[in-house]
């Protein structure tokens, strides 16, 4: 596992139903690119957050596959509809096989 | 070669330079906080500049956009990564940093006044030396190398909830042979490219240096989230890579010549808010 | 019409102008465009690119996609060792086909957007980026 990787996430808490909402999205992750070169002119490999959803309630929002040209510290921003409450699942799936996941509920109000 | 230099500055100079005012625009934090990023120059300076400004007038749109919201500061990741260590227990006295401090909130105010004299140290302590002096004295753990990352992520936890609060140094008493000393190092040219801080950033702020946009060299904003390494930097290691820039042989971060300069530049500043985290290119 | 040399030039021009991308697309662009979307044309319409017209520094460029009817939107870096940079698929929970990223450029370029739009057709806008060099300390 990577170290240090943090995910956070910006959600309201609550919406009225049927509203539109904005989700930010932001993890901490260093994105080696796989085009660096360490002192002894090694390539260091490529160690990405290569994939990113978002769903609600089980139905999904955002699929998003990154590429090394995503900046380090991946920052995502994007809007859902909140038909009911419900909650929010985010994950991050790592080069390395980690999974990063975070939730967040909404309540409808 | 003292000639060549002076006359291949020289023509550097005269040729027509690109200059951009500053932006007129205000930051106001998370849609709640005003920050003060131009404000009259202190006492000290006042024969020789007008206004003070902070580094974030002389940045782009989107970067100036990052930085007014604590989500959208990649800066914040490594303040939230301190506040868990502000809770830990380290060394072998068992205590955290809040088990003698509290919240991190109380230390309001603490950022905006340093650096600066320690009666009992009998010295001119930046924040990240008086939090070693906590953790080596009063903790029992190993001190933090300098602006290394857990010192680093700590100052700019600090400076985070200081915010908003305006650059309060003592330039007097017995912190004044420091302030000289650092006053002295700020207008002594340097290195091969014989430059000294003023020289850009007294006399040429607001100048295109290719394509950046020269700021007053404030450091209110600092600890400083880089695009260019997407990482906190922290004021020594600033200073150390603009000497470097002028090809001469740096001081270490740490050392007493940089304590005394950070005095000396966080003087210029004071009257702007404290805005570290921040972000610049 | 008669195929003259000079026709055939125009021609080839209109049809560089009529496809909207940089004549100097390096076929890495090109390949991903295809794959994308399985040689079919590409046109312009249901799609907005937006990033600065300079970046301060090209480790972090803001960027933003939007459309209102786009079901996958790829964005490629043109003037990148690899252009693609990221893909953004839009599910049934998503209230907008907007989306924004920071993504990394290695020089001034044009990045470029492709869209699947939800009638299966294929549109794509480009935005020129002047990434820059500082001064002192980069």
């Amino acid at each position: 596992m990577a170290s240090g990787v943090k995910p956070r996430v910006k959600v309201p808490k609550k919406a009225a139903a049927g509203d539109v909402i904005t989700i930010k999205t932001l993890i901490s992750h260093k994105m080696e690119s796989g085009q660096r070169k360490d002192k002894e002119g090694n390539v260091i490999p490529r160690s990405i957050i290569n994939r990113f959803t978002c769903d609600f309630n089980g139905e999904n929002v955002v699929d998003i596959k990154l590429e090394p040209a995503i900046s380090t510290n991946p920052f995502f921003e994007f809007e859902a509809k909140v038909p009911e409450a419900g909650e929010f699942q985010f994950t991050w799936y790592d080069d390395d096989g980690s999974v990063y996941e975070a939730t967040k509920s909404i309540a409808i109000g | 070669m003292k000639y060549v230099t002076g006359a291949a500055l020289a023509s550097l100079l005269t040729t027509s330079f690109a200059f951009a005012d500053p932006v007129d625009d205000t930051l106001i934090l998370n849609e709640e906080t005003d920050m003060i990023t131009r404000t009259a120059a202190p006492a000290h300076l006042s024969d020789t500049l007008d206004e003070v400004m902070s580094g974030w007038l002389f940045r782009g749109t989107e970067t100036r956009a990052m930085q007014a919201d604590d989500f959208d500061n990649p800066g914040m990741i490594f303040v939230e990564q301190a506040q868990d260590s502000w809770m830990i227990a380290e060394g072998t006295e068992g205590k955290s940093c809040s088990s003698c401090h509290n919240d991190m909130d109380s230390m309001a105010g603490v950022k905006a006044t340093y650096p600066k004299w320690n009666e009992e140290a009998g010295e001119v302590r930046t924040l990240q030396m008086q939090m070693n002096n906590c953790r080596t004295e009063r903790m029992g753990a190993e001190a933090w190398g300098y602006d290394k990352t857990p010192a680093i992520n700590m100052e700019a936890a600090l400076s985070a909830v200081s915010r908003g609060l305006p650059v309060n140094v003592a330039i007097d008493g017995p912190a004044q042979s420091a302030w000289e000393l650092g006053k002295e190092l700020y207008y002594t040219r340097t290195g091969q490219l014989e430059l000294s801080c003023a020289n850009c950033h007294e006399d040429s702020y607001g100048m295109m240096i290719r394509a950046d946009h020269l700021s007053q060299g404030q450091i209110n904003g600092f600890p400083v989230y880089r695009l260019k390494n997407t990482k906190l930097n922290g004021v020594h290691s600033r200073f150390k890579g603009c000497v470097r820039d002028t090809r001469a042989e740096t001081y270490k971060p740490g050392s007493a010549e940089f304590v005394a300069l950070e005095l000396y530049v966080a003087s210029r500043g004071n009257g702007l808010s404290v805005e570290g985290p921040s972000i610049r290119n | 019409m008669e195929l003259t040399r000079r026709n055939a030039i125009l021609l080839g021009a209109g049809a560089v102008l009529a496809s909207g991308l940089p004549a100097l697309a390096s076929t890495a662009t090109d390949d991903a465009i295809d794959t994308f979307t399985g040689g079919a044309a590409v046109g312009e319409g249901d799609l907005k690119l937006t990033a600065p017209e300079i970046a301060e520094n090209g480790n972090t460029v803001p960027i933003e996609v939007a459309s209102s009817t786009a079901v996958e939107i790829m964005v490629l870096a043109t003037g990148n060792p690899t252009p693609s940079v990221a893909t953004f698929k839009f599910g049934s929970m998503a209230a907008t086909r907007n989306a924004s990223t920071r993504i990394r450029l290695a020089g001034t370029q044009d990045v470029v957007a492709i869209a699947k739009l939800e009638d299966g057709s294929f549109v794509q806008a480009s935005s020129a980026v002047k990434v820059t060099i500082g001064g002192c300390g980069g």
